[in-house]
């Protein structure tokens, strides 16, 4: 799954190095447009529903975040 | 008769000297304060002008925050105009523009010196947290108040308010140069059409270097309101936006399309709504019917207007006050012209009265820019002669956008005329973008074409081998991020057609996506 969505990352902002940012919202590197594509494209991967309650910085800051967040919709469902 | 956006904030303070005017994440402004801060930032600038007299540009580094606005109050107390610059723009970009202004002063913070090292123009700076600590209580002596005075005195509503500069397609960008005319015809048609008063509670979404925020500022201080600069952030985490709209009652937003619609995309009304909300003012793009009635549904007693204007003719010319209900797939009407804008179609030289019937989208009046600053040739391309008058100098803008009238007599906006795109919240020239990739070592050719369905800017490249990442990393130092291709397609050599041209007809058919809706 973690390479899933390094798949999407890279493909949507090719020019960052996701592997080693740990600060993706902190630092500005993600922007409001990169969110809703974001959120968009991991629905349809991983066939999830992420919702406003979901949408907090935290969850998004890393890639290995964003892993746990998508592991945690999947076990809801 | 009113000659200076200065008598807004001075009319305000008057009556409200106490009251919170703007407030950033960290801290709030009264009235009063801005004023007494705004003078003797004006006072000291003068202090350092040459000659006292005429209005000369001065750069601004700009972030969310109050003290970019006091800069910008500053400027305008010492007789000369402001030009907000994004410091994260790419430093060659930065260059081109200070370029094309020669301000005498840049105004900024100490860590501004690094840039402006590497083009020569460390000395312009002038850090702005400095200036305001190196008065008393920012009390002014007798010299410095009859030096505001004569600045006052002489200033015509005719002198530059700010320059905001734009994509421009040739790879300068172009500085906008509005007028305080412009502005206060403007806000005082903004008060009376939508009914502002001091109890106004504005969210400002856009950054100072767009337009948008000039119907905010001034708005705020026309009408003795409070001003929150809502943090970029905000727009990714929408329940965190919504808390904080409740937290501070916001009750009037004047936002840019894409913000409305990452609401929607991300159905954030889920959660909390935002209660206090009376006035949703929406520009920058088509405003799909699918977006505002995701809000109309969730939202069905606020006020919403659809906003239409390019930055050349200060912010908006027409408006269209939301009244019936509109299917997913209608167009929503641009609307009628601001009183005191002359708005309308003109195909070539003749006028377009017929409704359903398409035209360039043109205006006249004081809503109109003073130009491009320093540059003739682009000046005198949009900015022309009125054909339809031949008896005066009368000035028009063409927008080189294409509208009709609908059956209500409405207008509505068709589509571009050129490579112009909004994407990604902002206005791009495609050719900013192509003439920075052909401008690059890396590659040997390289054309631009922007897939609408996808909203994706595609760039297809010609080098030695596929070099995708060097030429994002290269792209990197001469654009801003919003105008990155989203998608690169390297050739070994880009098809050509007869006329020995980059064949993007070919390149379109093949790589664009068509929906049936377009």
């Amino acid at each position: 799954m973690r390479e899933e969505i390094m798949e999407i990352l890279t493909e949507l902002r090719p020019d960052v190095e996701f592997e080693n940012e740990k600060k993706l919202i902190d630092d500005g590197i993600l922007d409001s447009f990169d969110i809703v594509s974001l959120v968009g494209e991991l629905n349809d991967a991983f066939d999830v529903s992420i919702n406003v309650q979901d949408l907090l910085p935290e969850n998004f800051n890393c890639v290995d975040a964003m892993v746990e967040l998508i592991e945690n919709l999947q076990e809801e469902e | 008769m009113q000659r200076n956006i200065l008598e807004y904030l001075e009319e305000s303070g008057a009556n409200f000297p106490d009251k919170v005017v703007f407030a950033d994440d960290r801290s709030s402004i009264t009235y009063g304060e801005l004023i007494r801060q705004a003078r003797f930032l004006g006072a000291c600038l003068l202090e350092r002008k040459e000659a006292e007299g005429g209005c000369a540009p001065v750069a601004i580094f700009i972030d969310r925050s109050i003290a970019s606005l006091t800069g910008f109050f500053g400027v305008v107390y010492s007789g000369d105009f402001y030009v907000p610059i994004d410091r994260q723009m790419p430093a060659a970009r930065i260059e081109l523009i200070l370029h094309t202004l020669n301000p005498a002063v840049i105004l900024g913070e100490e860590k501004d010196k690094r840039i402006l090292a590497q083009m020569d123009m460390e000395d312009k700076l002038a850090v702005l947290d400095e200036i305001l600590a190196s008065g008393k209580d920012f009390s002014l002596n007798e010299e410095q108040e009859k030096a505001l005075d004569r600045v006052r005195r002489t200033a015509l509503d005719t002198d530059p308010l700010y320059a905001i500069f734009t994509s421009g397609s040739t790879g300068v960008p172009k500085g906008v140069l509005v007028s305080h005319r412009s502005v206060i015809d403007l806000i005082d048609n903004f008060k009376e059409e939508f009914a502002f008063s001091e109890d106004c509670i504005f969210g400002n979404q856009a950054p100072f270097d767009f337009d948008v925020s000039v119907k905010d500022i001034y708005s705020t201080i026309k009408n003795g309101a409070t001003m929150y600069v809502i943090p970029k952030v905000m727009f990714s985490f929408p329940a965190k936006l919504i808390t904080f709209m409740n937290e501070k009652r916001i009750n009037t937003i004047i936002w840019a399309v894409s913000a409305l619609r990452i609401i929607e995309n991300l159905n954030a009304f889920t959660g909390e709504l935002p209660k206090y909300l009376k006035t949703a003012m929406f520009s920058g793009e088509v405003m799909h019917n699918k977006v505002l009635n995701y809000w109309r549904r969730y939202l069905p007693d606020v006020q919403y207007v659809n906003l239409y204007g390019p930055t050349e003719i200060t912010c908006n010319c027409t408006y269209y006050k939301v009244n019936r209900p509109f299917a997913d797939e209608e167009t929503l009407p641009i609307g009628i012209p601001f009183k005191n804008s002359g708005v309308f179609l003109l195909d070539g030289d003749k006028l377009v009265k017929e409704k359903h019937t398409a035209g360039e989208i043109c205006v006249r009046g004081t809503s109109l820019a003073l130009g491009y600053y320093n540059n003739e040739e682009k000046t005198a391309e949009s900015f022309c002669q009125n054909p339809l008058n031949h008896v005066y100098p009368e000035r028009i803008y063409r927008t080189g956008d294409i509208g009709k009238y609908n059956d209500e007599g409405e207008l509505i906006f068709l589509s571009r005329k050129d490579d112009q795109i909004k994407h990604m919240g902002h206005r791009i020239e495609l050719g900013e973008v192509e003439a920075a990739a052909n401008s690059l070592d890396v590659l040997s050719a390289a054309v631009c074409i922007y897939d609408k369905a996808e909203g994706k800017i595609l760039m297809f490249y010609q080098a030695d081998a596929p070099c995708d990442k060097e030429v994002l990393k290269a792209l990197g130092k001469k654009l801003p991020k919003y105008m990155f291709p989203n998608k690169l397609y390297y050739f070994e050599k880009l098809p050509m057609n007869k006329n020995n041209k980059i064949d993007r007809t070919y390149l379109r058919e093949n790589y664009v996506t068509v929906r049936c809706d377009q």
